[in-house]
């Protein structure tokens, strides 16, 4: 009994479970690259160096979300893992520069007029997991370690992973934040025919996170193909019955290049309808990914606040606010394409 | 299991075993390919033969279903294993009896990207589909593209990105190219999760290829028209 009332206690005591049990719905920040990429990064340099490098610039990215509205924001830290940064010959700095990101975000958010949650980002590794590919569950374990290690010293008040593609490594991610005991949340990225590059649906990451040992805070969908996709995303995890509060950070629409730089199509017009209909079909932490822009978390914020949640949005009417979808079936209806009979397999 | 080991590859005939081996590529089984090359051979198909009705047709079926969402990452890539098993076989065979050249391609994934996932489907796509692929793997400079080209004498460049922040790096090697009054000696194919085909053309790649089977297709089509054109200069 004594263990349950120390856990619960702790669960409690997180920032973000404190802000879900005051409030309705809670507003993330937007885009990172974009953001960076607008104040000089170069394409193709490691935009975690500039927590070293450039603080000045991280902390106006930060600043700017909280300056917009965003009552959470995601730490410079996404490719902040030894992994990624191995690209950039900064593979031993991992837990320095994650560690810093969070300082970063410490000193924004502390300086904030009302409260705000620093939510220390981990991306994906880009590996394959074995059998298929080379990174063992053990090496998996210990590169997101490492990283919450650094994350938790600088300060973030729950950790983060996001874009993630294969179940093993999400379970890996959440193995380790277990060792860093820090709670946290995790979204993945559904950008193939409305699943996972891995063909994960919904339906199975709600199946996958229900079953962690140290279940996610939250958990959902970021980035993929669009908002209409992320939301049909959203409305696969609803209709699972969980009780878990949901994230929906999509995209600000579609990438373009325009003058030598990536441009996303999507209006803060847009993204405000997009942050209530995301409400309207379950999402209580609403946020955008690439391509949002202070001015888009400006609307959103607008919108969610001026606007009662309505009721859950049908497919169609999604598709008639936001835009059509990338492919007829999403893999929960029935109605997905099946596969090949083989010959082998139908014996078997 | 038990089940499997009711069908005897040798005791298909040419055209059943054929299809079978479409079966078995898609199901991403290595041993029963190779098993199924070895056959084909003893039967005394060319390898060229082989390649292409045994396993470019088996991969272009994989190909379709990956395109139109019903196969994903993890069984392409067991697919792909099946095929690299045929393949390894009958690499040595094709070159020592001078089977048609497609084209050479050099592939890598650009600079500060580390995700080769669809860049490795394609470069085994490629080398299915009888293109010869100079694999630079992830991270790639302007140099080292350029560095490769010109090494590699290639008919062609492919170029990967699956993150926001690095995809711009693909303008910045078509535009070193260009500079260098290179550009047009290349077909250039673009291809990556957050692409489309507007970025392609706003870069000045030639196509944007949105998967692996895509990518097989537009290339084929491009070293027609370069043949085409040779032939009629």
């Amino acid at each position: 009994m004594a263990h349950f009332v120390l856990q619960k206690e702790k669960i409690m005591t997180n920032a973000l479970s404190k802000m879900l049990a005051e409030r309705d719905w809670i507003l993330a920040d937007g885009a990172t690259g974009t953001n960076l990429f607008n104040m000089g990064l170069s394409s193709g340099d490691a935009p975690e160096m500039w927590n070293v490098e450039k603080p000045e610039n991280i902390l106006k990215l930060y600043q700017s979300a909280v300056d917009a509205g965003s009552d959470l924001f995601l730490t410079n830290s996404f490719g902040g893992n030894a992994a990624r940064l191995k690209l950039h010959g900064a593979e031993k700095r991992a837990r320095e520069l994650s560690r810093v990101a969070a300082e970063l975000g410490r000193e924004v958010a502390d300086a904030a007029p009302r409260d705000i949650v620093v939510a220390g980002s981990v991306g994906p590794t880009g590996e394959i997991m074995a059998p298929m590919g080379n990174l063992t569950h053990e090496l998996a374990v210990e590169i997101f370690h490492e990283q919450a290690e650094g994350l938790k010293e600088g300060g973030a008040d729950v950790l983060w992973v996001e874009t993630i593609s294969a179940p093993e490594e999400y379970i890996a991610a959440a193995e380790a934040f277990a060792l860093a005991d820090m709670p946290w949340c995790g979204t993945m990225s559904f950008d193939t025919a409305g699943r996972t590059m891995m063909g994960i649906t919904s339906a199975q990451m709600v199946d996958m996170v229900e079953k962690i040992k140290n279940p996610p805070i939250g958990f959902g969908a970021n980035c993929g193909v669009g908002a209409s996709d992320l939301l049909r995303t959203i409305l696969g995890f609803v209709a699972q019955g969980t009780e878990r509060p949901i994230i929906a950070k999509g995209n600000a629409g579609i990438p373009k290049y325009v003058h030598g730089h990536i441009h996303y199509d999507g209006t803060p017009e847009l993204m405000g309808e997009y942050a209530c209909l995301a409400r309207d079909c379950g999402a209580t932490i609403i946020g955008g990914c690439c391509g949002t822009m202070p001015e888009h978390l400006v609307a959103m914020r607008a919108a969610l606040e001026t606007h009662e949640k309505g009721d859950r949005p049908s497919l169609e009417k999604i598709a008639e606010t936001l835009g059509g979808f990338s492919s007829a079936s999403d893999g929960t209806d029935g109605n997905a394409p099946a596969q090949r009979k083989t010959r082998r397999r139908t014996r078997g | 299991m038990s089940d499997e080991d009711e069908i005897i590859l040798d005791e298909l005939n040419d055209e059943e075993l054929t299809l079978q081996m479409h079966d078995d590529l898609y199901d991403g089984m290595k041993d029963e390919i190779e098993e199924g090359v070895h056959i084909l051979l003893k039967r005394g198909w060319e390898p060229y033969r082989v390649l292409t009705e045994a396993l470019v047709a088996g991969m272009t079926i994989v190909g379709h279903d990956f395109r139109d969402g019903i196969l994903f990452v993890p069984e392409v890539l067991l697919a792909a294993n099946a095929m690299k098993g045929g393949m390894f076989i009958l690499k040595p065979l094709l070159v020592a009896s001078g089977a048609p050249r497609m084209g050479k391609m050099v592939i890598g994934t650009v600079k500060g990207d580390i995700h080769d996932i669809g860049k490795n489907l394609v470069g085994m796509m490629m080398e299915g589909a009888g293109f010869e692929v100079v694999d630079l793997g992830i991270n790639n400079s302007v140099d080292e593209y350029l560095d490769a080209l010109k090494k590699e004498d290639a008919d062609i460049l492919g170029m990967s990105a699956l993150l926001t922040t690095t995809m711009p790096y693909m303008k910045v090697v078509i535009d070193t190219m260009a500079e260098k009054g290179i550009r047009d000696d290349f077909i250039i194919l673009v291809g990556g999760a957050p692409l489309n085909e507007e970025f392609g053309k706003a870069i000045g790649a030639d196509a944007y290829c949105r998967d692996a089977a895509v990518a097989v297709e537009t290339a084929k089509d491009f070293m027609l028209r370069k043949h085409n054109q040779l032939a009629a200069g």
